[in-house]
């Protein structure tokens, strides 16, 4: 019987538990997840003196309510968003980037993201969670990883396994920058679009659809139009893949996304953008711009250098 | 053999073995599959077979589109000779509490349900992939008067372990899901089952699959 604890007061709207994700499994259906910003996800465990690859609390938009009992550790939120933390008779509005100690009977309050999507919930130690393919991360759709592979729920217990004994308080002043351009290279089924389709694609501008969730993204706005096919044979896919389907409205693939389609690809994310692209909440508008791949691995190149950075310097 | 080798985005390979969709074609993607899955090559985290591509999608932290395609470009895939491949027999209740699309089908082939089910009956499949959904496999191919779209509509909810036929293939929805394609029957068994961490998946590229009907007591009293 652990001596520490989380219960759930409110759940939120899609709070899950996430890590790094598990790979090797696309041939048997199973996809990556893992935490959508794997930028913030990082910084959440270093912020609370975890092992990167711990196990942290992801909520999207409506964050969870949660009551902590047990011995005093630390938490970390992380993104952009609006929470409070109870204690006995006050309340302080809390700040992303800042360690907070946390203590029996403690309460912590996410409100919500702010113009953004998905974020961090990290605390000093391990949750005793259920690992399958060496992740807890939960799948909703398969029902794989920990609780079940069900989302968090109203009234539910969180265990931890162990607490931290490094209780030192960090502080990072990092800021999620917004990008107005989405970076893509250019698809293996570019050709089936009409010149008129390739020239929205690259100059127009579209918005986030309220029908997005891990699994993808809809865009709407001007339709892309196909003039080979608007199907073919179903193939592989990875996350970021932009899929046109015969509606002309594009989908892009995210973390928990199907692992074949038979759409045609008329883009992929490039790695760079992933963790910001998946922060745009619906009613964001987007544009594409064309990147070539040594210049996309020149950029994820550093991107991954500032996120060491970043994580060196907490 | 691998016609061509692309990059899907900055992250993966797309190696492409042609258009058709046949057993010969599939069967060297599977090769290729199963060579470079054994050999774990550094930086590879993904292989996704499908009917004519294999896409290979890797760590770019670690690896790149060139190191990656250079390797795949001098594997020898005929090393791997033990494709390890098995025959199933998979076991369908037909009943109409499972055969939704029946009539639907009926009207489509222009076949009675007699015609259809002994069409699709006690006939060997192959399994060209396993996807979409875990554990969902692929299998071909159904004779050509048995070939049908799927539903206009998808249905929002597909009772787990329904078996479906779209075009020339039959599938089996390992977990309940949306999905469109047209209903016959329903198994007893689990063809996902993620408590099994080495073998998840009861079918998988390369095996044949043969479909027994079962009557609706012998499906009831198949798991006691």
């Amino acid at each position: 019987m652990s001596s520490n604890y989380l219960d759930i007061i409110r759940p939120g709207i899609n709070t899950t538990f996430q890590d790094k994700g598990r790979d090797h499994l696309y041939h048997i259906g199973i996809p990556f997840s893992g935490a959508m910003d794997n930028r913030n996800y990082l910084i959440a465990n270093k912020l609370v003196n975890n092992n990167l690859d711990s196990a942290v609390i992801e909520f999207a938009y409506q964050g969870p309510h949660i009551k902590y009992s047990g011995e005093k550790i630390n938490f970390a939120i992380t993104g952009d968003v609006i929470f409070s933390i109870k204690k006995k008779d006050t309340e302080i509005e809390g700040k992303c980037y800042e360690s907070y100690h946390i203590e029996n009977g403690d309460e912590i309050n996410i409100i919500s993201t702010n113009k953004s999507v998905y974020g961090y919930l990290a605390l000093g130690g391990e949750f005793d969670l259920k690992f399958q393919w060496n992740s807890c991360s939960i799948n909703t759709k398969a029902k794989i990883g920990s609780n079940d592979g069900k989302k968090l729920d109203l009234g539910q217990r969180i265990n931890f396994k162990k607490i931290n004994s490094n209780k030192d308080i960090k502080k990072t002043n990092y800021i999620n920058t917004k990008i107005e351009n989405i970076r893509v290279i250019k698809g293996t089924n570019f050709d089936y679009f009409s010149e008129e389709g390739k020239k929205i694609f690259y100059e127009k501008e579209f918005t986030v659809s309220k029908l997005s969730d891990r699994m993808g993204m809809r865009l709407e706005g001007p339709k892309i139009d196909n003039i080979v096919n608007t199907n073919i044979k179903s193939e592989g896919l990875i996350k970021g893949v932009i899929q046109v389907p015969a509606d002309g409205n594009p989908i892009i693939m995210l973390s928990d996304h199907g692992t074949i389609g038979g759409y045609p690809k008329i883009g992929v994310v490039a790695s760079v953008d992933y963790d910001r692209l998946v922060q745009m909440s619906p009613g964001s508008k987007i544009k594409f711009k064309e990147i070539n791949l040594t210049d996309a691995e020149t950029l994820f190149k550093l991107y991954e250098m500032e996120t060491q950075n970043l994580l060196s310097q907490i | 053999m691998i016609k061509n080798i692309s990059n899907l985005g900055d992250a993966a390979l797309y190696c492409d073995f042609g258009n058709e969709v046949n057993k010969s074609i599939n069967s060297q993607v599977i090769k290729y599959f199963k060579t470079i899955k054994e050999k774990k090559f550094e930086g590879i985290n993904n292989l996704t077979p499908s009917y004519n591509k294999l896409i290979i999608s890797y760590d770019l932290k670690k690896t790149n589109f060139k190191e990656v395609k250079n390797y795949v470009e001098n594997i020898n895939a005929q090393d791997s000779n033990d494709i390890n491949s098995k025959k199933l027999e998979i076991p369908v209740c037909c009943h109409e509490n499972f055969s939704m699309d029946i009539k639907r089908l009926e009207e489509i082939l222009k076949l009675s349900r007699e015609k259809i089910l002994d069409n699709f009956l006690n006939k060997e499949y192959f399994c060209y992939m396993t996807g979409f959904i875990a554990g969902m496999p692929f299998l071909g191919d159904l004779n050509n008067n048995m070939r049908a779209q799927r539903l206009e509509t998808p249905r929002v909810k597909v009772p787990k372990n329904s078996v479906a036929l779209t075009e020339q293939f039959a599938s089996i929805y390992t977990f309940e899901s949306p999905g469109g394609w047209n209903i016959i029957g329903n198994t007893p068994i689990d063809i996902f089952d993620s408590s099994k961490e080495d073998k998840p998946n009861l079918i998988n590229p390369g095996d044949t699959v043969i479909f027994k009907e079962i009557t609706l007591d012998q499906y009831k009293n198949y798991n006691e």
